[in-house]
C-alpha cells in the first residue's frame, strides 16, 4: 500500500514544502511532520503530504550494515 | 482576419466558411494539389501503398514540446512510415467546438503546416465542421495519410523471427509524461517535453542501411510495452528484454515514481521499435545514433521461440517477469 | 538520483540473496501486508529469484483490494447523485462492485468523478465549485488516513463547507491480529509495511511477539526487502520472534506522533468490514463526532446495504495466506484483470492480479 519516495526539499514556504525528485518539481504539505525539516533533507512523500524525514546519516549506516551483513545491528 | 472566435456560420458552407479555407488554411497548408479546392483531390501515385488514419482528440491541445496540429501531422505520417513506405499525402479532417479562439485554431494549423513541410509530405484535401459549444472539446483532427511502399518486403507485426535483435530508437515515455504533467489535480513540474516528430526520414536511412527490417513500429497509446506484446501476438514469437537497457529519463522515471506509473506503458509520439536480423542490429543504430531523433537508439533484447505471445523482462537484479497488457489507461495511484 | 539509490544495487542483492538462500535450513512461508510490497516483489523480478524454500505470501495489504463490496456500492450510489462531485485517487477508479459497478462507468453514466493525487487536491475543487458538494473517498492504511485528516482540519479552517469525506480507511495491525487468531493460520514471519510502519511505529505491533512470529518492518527497495527477509530468517533459526525494524532510514521506533494526533483528532476507530475477510473489531476508521459536519455519511445519508459474499470467490483464504493465487479455481478461468470476481483481482496491487500481470 502506500506509495510514497523520497523527495528533496528546495524550499520551504509556510506548511508548503517544494520538493524535488530527478528535476521534477511539485509542492508538498508539511502538516504531519513531527521533526522540523529544512532545506536540502530528503522528505517521504504521499499522497501529496510529507509523511516522514529521511534520515541520510541512518541510510548510509544502514547500507554499511546491509554490506557487512552485520544483521545483529538490528 | 478579424474576426476572433470561431462562429457555428464557420462550418456552414457559406462565405465565412470560405473565407476561413482562404485565409487561414490555405495560406498555411495550400499547395499545387490542395489549392485547385475541387471536390477531391488528383493524385498521381503508383502502388504498393501504405495507408492509415487517426484522429487526435489530445487535451491540453498546446502542450511541453508541440500541438494537436502538429501530433496530427507526425502521427499519421510515422504509422505510414512504419510499414516501410514514404509518406506522400495527408487529408486532415477538423471537428471544431464554437468559440474556439481563432488565434489557437490558426497557431494549430500553421504548427501542422510546418510539420507537413518538414516531414515533406502535402495535405491534399481537408474538411472542417463547427460544433455547437459543449458539444465537442476545442478541437479534435483526423488525419490519413498515404505513402508508397519502398520496402520489400515491407516490415509488419507478424515478421518478428526467433533470434532478431530488439531496438528502441530512444527515451521511453516523454510523451506520455508531458501531457500528464499538464493535468490539473495532479499539478507537478516536469522538465520533460513530447517528443513528437516525424520519423519517416530516420525510417528511410535506416531500411538503406540494414536491408531486410522484419518489424517497424511506433510505440504510441499504452507505449513499449502494450506494442511489444501486440507484435509478441502476431509473430507468435516470445520477445525478451532487458530491463536495464531500456532507456527512460530520469525526470520521466521520476513522474512515473510518485504518480504510481509505469513509463513503458506510457505512449510515445516520436520513437520507433525497430525489429530485425542480428546480424544487421549495428548498421541501424550507427543510423539510428547519427540522427537526432535516434541519438539514444539502443538495442534492449532480442525475440525467441520460447513463451509465444508473451514479453520477458529481465529485471536489473536478474530475475523475469512478465510484462502484460494493461487492461485499461494507467491512473495515478497511491497505493 | 537520490543518495538512496544503492538500495537497489544489483551486486549487494545477489549477495544477499545467496546469504538467505544458506540461511534457510527449511521451508518458511512469510507474508507481506502491503500492496507496494507485492508489486516491489514481482517489478523487480525478486519473486522469480527468492529461494524456493521462502514461501511469498500476499495478505490484505491493498486498500482498495480489502475495501467491501458494500462500501463499494455505497460510493457508486454516491456519484451517482445530483450536485455531488466524488474526488477519489485513481486506485478506486475500476474496482468493482455489486453488478460490476465501478466509478468509470459511473462517470460514463454521467456522475461527475474527478481523479487527485492528493486529497489537499479536492479542496481546491471544493473552492471551485461552490454550489457542488465535492465527497473525498477516503481510503487507505495508517499512511494515509493522517493525510486525510489534515486535509478535513485544514477545509475546516478554510470554511469550505462543501468539502466531505466518505471514510473507509482501515488499520492494519487489526487485521494482523484477526489473521493470527485465524485458526487455519499458516504465517510463519510478516514483512511489515514500511509507510504504515512509519506513522504507527514500533510499538504497535508488539502483541505480533505473542504468537512467536517474526516480524519485520521493510523498505520497498530490493535491498531492503531482501535485508528484511533475511532478519526474519535469522530470527527463526535462533528461536526469536521479535518485531524489528529493517527500514530505520525513514521509519523511527516510535513512528510519526503529530501524524498519529492528528488521525486521531479527525477520526475515531469503529468495527470494519474487509473484502473477502468480513467484520474486523475496531478496524475502520470513521469521522470523529467533533468532525460530523463533514462526514458524507451522516450529511448526503448514505448506508452500507448488506451484500451477498462472492460466489466461488476464495479471496479470503488467499489473504490469509492459505491459498496461493494460481491455486484458486477461478484464477485466470472466470476472474482475470478484466473481469475480477474478487478483491485480490481487484487492483494491481492485489496479489492475484500481480501474479497475473508478472507471474511467467
Amino acid at each position: 500500500m502506500c506509495l510514497a519516495i523520497p523527495m528533496e526539499i528546495k524550499s520551504i514556504d509556510g506548511p508548503v514544502a517544494n520538493v524535488e525528485i530527478s528535476g521534477v518539481t511539485k509542492q508538498v504539505r508539511l502538516d504531519l511532520m513531527s521533526e522540523e525539516a529544512s532545506v536540502g533533507d530528503y522528505v517521504i512523500v504521499h499522497a501529496g503530504f510529507a509523511i516522514s524525514r529521511l534520515d541520510r546519516e541512518q541510510a548510509l549506516e544502514t547500507l554499511e550494515i546491509f554490506k557487512e551483513l552485520r544483521l545483529d545491528a538490528f | 482576419m478579424t474576426i476572433e472566435r470561431v462562429l457555428l456560420d464557420y462550418g456552414s458552407g457559406g462565405q465565412a466558411s470560405h473565407r476561413l479555407v482562404n485565409e487561414l488554411f490555405l495560406k498555411h497548408l495550400g499547395n499545387a494539389v490542395l489549392s485547385v479546392l475541387d471536390d477531391a483531390a488528383r493524385l498521381d501515385i503508383a502502388g504498393p501503398l501504405a495507408m492509415s488514419t487517426d484522429s487526435f482528440v489530445v487535451d491540453p491541445i498546446f502542450f511541453p514540446g508541440g500541438d494537436i496540429g502538429a501530433l496530427a501531422v507526425h502521427g499519421t505520417v510515422n504509422d505510414v512510415a512504419m510499414l516501410g513506405a514514404r509518406p506522400r499525402y495527408l487529408t486532415c479532417g477538423f471537428i471544431l467546438e464554437e468559440g474556439l479562439p481563432i488565434e489557437d485554431l490558426e497557431k494549430i494549423v500553421a504548427s501542422m503546416g510546418a510539420a507537413a513541410a518538414e516531414a515533406g509530405v502535402l495535405i491534399v484535401a481537408g474538411d472542417t465542421k463547427v460544433v455547437p459549444r459543449g458539444m465537442a472539446d476545442k478541437i479534435f483532427i483526423n488525419t490519413t495519410g498515404i505513402g508508397e511502399i519502398f520496402a520489400s518486403p515491407a516490415p509488419s507485426g507478424h515478421r518478428a523471427a526467433p533470434g532478431d535483435a530488439v531496438l528502441i530508437s530512444g527515451t521511453l515515455g516523454d510523451h506520455g509524461l508531458a501531457i500528464l504533467s499538464t493535468r490539473q489535480g495532479l499539478s507537478f513540474d516536469a522538465p520533460v517535453a513530447s517528443d513528437c516528430a516525424s520519423l519517416n526520414h530516420l525510417i528511410v536511412k535506416v531500411i538503406e542501411a540494414a536491408g531486410d527490417v522484419h518489424v517497424l513500429r511506433d510505440p504510441t497509446r499504452g507505449g513499449l510495452a502494450t506494442t511489444l506484446n501486440e507484435i509478441a501476438g502476431q509473430s507468435g514469437v516470445g520477445v525478451f528484454i532487458e530491463e536495464s537497457l531500456i532507456p527512460v529519463k530520469p525526470a520521466v522515471a521520476a513522474g512515473c515514481s510518485f504518480l504510481g506509473l509505469d513509463p513503458l506503458y506510457l505512449a510515445n509520439e516520436g520513437k520507433f521499435i525497430c525489429i530485425l536480423p542480428e546480424a544487421n542490429a549495428q548498421a541501424a543504430l550507427a543510423v539510428m545514433r547519427a540522427d537526432p531523433l535516434g541519438a539514444d537508439a539502443v538495442r534492449i533484447g532480442v525475440v525467441r521461440a520460447e513463451h509465444p505471445g508473451k514479453v520477458v523482462m529481465t529485471t536489473p537484479l536478474g530475475g523475469q517477469r512478465l510484462m502484460g497488457m494493461l487492461e485499461g489507461e494507467q491512473l495515478p495511484r497511491i497505493c | 538520483m537520490t543518495p538512496f539509490d544503492s538500495f537497489k544495487n544489483p551486486d549487494l542483492c545477489r549477495a544477499l540473496l545467496g546469504k538467505l538462500e544458506a540461511a534457510l535450513d527449511k521451508p518458511m512461508r512469510f507474508m507481506e501486508v502491503c500492496g507496494t510490497h507485492t508489486v516491489a516483489i514481482f517489478h523487480s523480478g525478486l519473486h522469480s529469484l527468492l529461494p524456493s524454500q521462502l514461501v511469498h505470501l500476499t495478505g490484505p495489504g491493498c486498500p482498495v483490494c480489502v475495501t467491501h463490496e458494500s462500501e463499494v456500492a455505497a460510493f457508486i450510489e454516491l456519484a451517482g447523485k445530483d450536485g455531488v462531485i466524488v474526488a477519489t485517487f485513481g486506485d478506486l477508479m475500476k474496482v468493482p462492485g455489486p453488478g460490476g459497478a465501478n466509478l468509470k462507468k459511473a462517470q460514463a453514466e454521467g456522475a461527475r468523478v474527478e481523479v487527485v493525487y492528493s486529497p489537499f487536491d479536492a479542496l481546491a475543487l471544493a473552492r471551485d465549485n461552490p454550489a457542488s458538494k465535492v465527497v473525498f473517498l477516503g481510503v487507505g492504511f495508517e499512511t494515509t488516513a493522517p493525510a486525510v485528516a489534515a486535509t478535513v482540519k485544514i477545509a475546516r479552517e478554510q470554511k469550505l463547507d462543501n468539502f466531505l469525506l466518505l471514510s473507509f480507511h482501515k488499520l492494519v495491525p487489526p487485521a494482523l491480529r484477526a489473521l493470527l487468531a485465524d485458526p487455519f493460520m499458516s504465517i510463519e514471519a510478516f514483512l511489515l509495511p514500511g509507510h504504515v510502519s512509519a506513522i504507527i511505529g514500533l510499538a504497535a505491533y508488539k502483541f505480533i511477539e505473542d504468537y512467536h512470529v517474526p516480524a519485520v518492518i521493510a523498505g520497498f527497495e530490493p535491498v531492503d526487502i531482501l535485508t528484511s527477509l533475511l532478519l526474519m530468517v535469522e530470527q527463526r533459526k535462533k528461536g526469536e520472534a521479535k518485531v524489528v525494524n529493517g527500514y530505520p532510514r525513514v521509519v523511527p521506533d516510535a513512528g510519526n506522533p503529530k501524524a498519529l494526533a492528528t488521525m486521531y483528532e479527525v477520526f475515531k476507530t469503529s468495527d470494519a468490514l474487509w473484502r473477502g475477510i468480513g467484520a474486523i473489531p475496531d478496524s475502520g476508521l470513521v469521522l470523529a463526532d467533533a468532525y460530523a459536519q463533514c462526514d458524507a455519511f451522516k450529511v448526503l445519508d448514505i448506508t452500507l446495504k448488506e451484500s451477498k459474499p462472492l460466489p466461488g470467490c476464495r479471496c479470503g483464504d488467499v489473504l490469509k495466506g492459505i491459498l496461493k493465487p494460481n491455486e484458486c479455481p477461478l484464477y485466470k478461468k472466470v476472474c482475470t484483470p478484466a473481469n475480477p470476481v474478487g478483491p485480490c483481482m481487484v487492483s494491481t496491487e492485489g496479489s492475484c492480479a500481480a501474479y497475473y500481470k508478472y507471474q511467467l
